[in-house]
């Protein structure tokens, strides 16, 4: 509180105003094509046109939803991405507080040059791993199946996982380990006993993490399993935003229950998102 | 002396333990190292023995053919014009995160009413997937609807334009859709930095006589290069990764004015089956990639050895 009373803005007053306008402004950017997503998803089909996209619908109507949900392939895919987001995300946080735990406080010779390359890796395109991917996944019979996907989004999830895990266990004292070790705790207990139960809150930023990240993704979902009948939902509202015959109404709607679930995590948890993103830059 | 023998005696056991546990360490990240050995960096090398050899079709053929498929995609015009939009696309899209990332934090650092609203709304689009960024924005940016529609109505239609359809600029239309979606994250960053500034520097610039502005300019500003630096590499690799937003948005355009790597090679993996001319383009990112960061790691690892 009094922080705030007496940090210097270095600003008059005046300028106050500009300050706000320019808030406002930018506020209303980023809620823009958020409104034209519902506006347009609530319209009935002989409501949309491209005159009158900015116009409230006149008909209040959830055909666009329902047709997106049933016909347009939304539903299967939501269903999908969710039987693909959870284990993925769940695993992956799991092998990364364990990782991330060796990486900051069982460092042997080596050890930081592993985790710089895991970080290298973290950066790389997809692209550059792609074909030998494919030929990897067809050959243990993965490809196009769920479980490869899962797999995949496993793997790609080490780096990650590893580097938040390694940053949070890096405020937790070695001297706590230390003693630990004295006491006669050996590795696994002093993961189990110690770092496990207070390693909550870390746990709660890296899943919340995975889940956006792995839910939102759609490159290795079309890779690896772009079979409309299993594919996840982006590649769903993809395939449904591409088909001319698609009314835009259904399109928006099949966009926006695809964003839904990511929003109201993000809505519900923010802290704990904006934990997420700091500690996804390396240095953060 | 009696107590030195007595600790060395209590220590050895407990030495023993220590090197066996560590043993155990390194057992159990293992299988985490071999993954990301397979699945990241031998398939890399990979990607570039394909590169190598005559696979540009269906049916593998691993004739060894040297710089043959660089030498063709290198000067395919396709590709020259992917390496132009990213050109495009990394101006673009880092002028518009780092500039509007930095003043929006600058902002909101102002003690501002509702800075929790505020926040919240601009980080959100960062909780949306590029997909749905896409599909948002190709319809609002129509050429014959959209911002055009606005524009026309409040008498500014002299500032119509035809936004990722514009046939050699498209690129740098897309990276508004981009920018809409990433600036929240480099915000972030930067409030973070500024939070981490202490009162102290700012107040001992204020005695000093400095302006509002200066300090920004001669104080804030370089104590954030850091930040700075950290956005410059993030963007730059969402520039050399740009895909899905690219898909969304209608595909690589008319005379390919909104193709990227990415997407290219994506077409000439699964579209033409020209596995050898796509690895190229693969290794080619790769390449790219490490330019930007090797070097950020290098920083990174610095300052934490620090």
């Amino acid at each position: 509180m009094t922080q705030a009373q007496t940090k210097p803005t270095g600003f008059p007053p005046v300028s106050r105003i500009v300050i706000y306008a320019f808030l406002v402004i930018a506020a209303l950017w980023f809620l823009m094509p958020i409104y034209v997503l519902v506006v347009t998803s609530l319209k009935g089909f002989d409501e949309v046109s491209v005159p009158n996209m900015w116009q409230l619908p006149q008909r209040l109507t959830f055909e666009g939803f329902i047709s997106a949900w049933n016909d347009g392939g939304i539903g299967s895919g939501f269903v999908n991405s969710f039987w693909i987001t959870v284990p993925a995300s769940l695993i992956s946080s799991f092998m990364g507080s364990i990782n991330g735990y060796i990486f900051a406080k069982w460092r042997f010779k080596g050890s930081n040059a592993i985790f710089l390359l895991f970080l290298f890796g973290m950066f790389l395109p997809y692209q550059g791993v792609l074909i030998p991917m494919v030929q990897t996944l067809q050959a243990f019979g993965l490809y196009g199946k769920v479980i490869g996907l899962v797999f995949v989004h496993c793997i790609f999830g080490i780096p990650i996982c590893a580097l938040m895990f390694r940053s949070y266990y890096a405020s937790i004292p070695d001297e706590l380990i230390d003693a630990a070790k004295i006491d006669g705790c050996g590795f696994f207990n002093i993961y189990w006993r110690i770092l496990l139960p207070i390693a909550a809150p870390a746990f709660a930023v890296v899943l919340l993490w995975q889940f956006t990240s792995i839910w939102n993704d759609f490159i290795i979902g079309v890779i690896v399993l772009s079979n409309p009948r299993l594919s996840p939902v982006t590649v769903s509202v993809q395939n449904l935003a591409g088909s001319l015959y698609t009314k835009w109404n259904i399109q928006m709607a099949g966009a926006l229950i695809a964003a839904l679930p990511t929003i109201v995590v993000y809505l519900a948890l923010g802290k704990l998102f904006m934990r997420g993103l700091l500690a996804g830059s390396v240095k953060g | 002396m009696d107590l030195a023998v007595k600790t060395a005696s209590v220590q050895r056991p407990h030495k023993r333990r220590i090197n066996r546990d560590m043993l155990l360490a390194i057992l159990v990240l293992t299988p985490s190292i071999l993954a990301v050995a397979i699945f990241i960096y031998s398939f890399i090398a990979w990607t570039f023995w394909i590169s190598a050899v005559n696979w540009n079709d269906v049916v593998p053929d691993f004739t060894f053919v040297g710089l043959k498929n660089w030498v063709s995609v290198l000067s395919n015009s396709r590709f020259q014009i992917d390496i132009r939009n990213l050109v495009l696309y990394a101006i673009g899209f880092m002028a518009q995160c780092v500039v509007f990332g930095f003043l929006l934090a600058a902002v909101l650092d102002q003690r501002i009413k509702g800075e929790g609203i505020f926040r919240t709304i601009y980080i959100f689009p960062f909780a949306v997937s590029a997909i749905v960024t896409g599909v948002a924005w190709r319809w609002v940016m129509r050429p014959d609807s959209g911002i055009n529609l606005l524009l026309d109505g409040v008498g500014l239609g002299a500032f119509k334009s035809l936004w990722y359809s514009h046939p050699t600029l498209g690129i740098l239309f897309v990276t508004i859709a981009a920018s809409w979606q990433f600036v929240g994250y480099i915000m972030a960053l930067y409030l973070a930095g500024l939070r981490g500034i202490s009162q102290e520097v700012r107040e001992a610039a204020m005695i000093d006589g400095c302006s509002a502005v200066s300090m920004y300019r001669h104080i804030i500003i370089p104590m954030l290069s850091g930040i700075t630096f950290t956005a410059i590499v993030l963007t730059g690799m969402g520039a050399i990764r740009a895909f899905d937003i690219i898909a969304a948005i209608g595909g690589s355009g008319q005379a390919f004015s909104t193709d990227t790597l990415a997407y290219n090679m994506f077409e000439q993996t699964f579209l033409a089956n020209r596995y050898s001319l796509s690895a190229v383009i693969g290794a080619v990112m790769i390449i790219i990639s490490s330019l930007l960061v090797v070097p950020y790691l290098i920083s990174a690892q610095k300052e934490t050895e620090r």
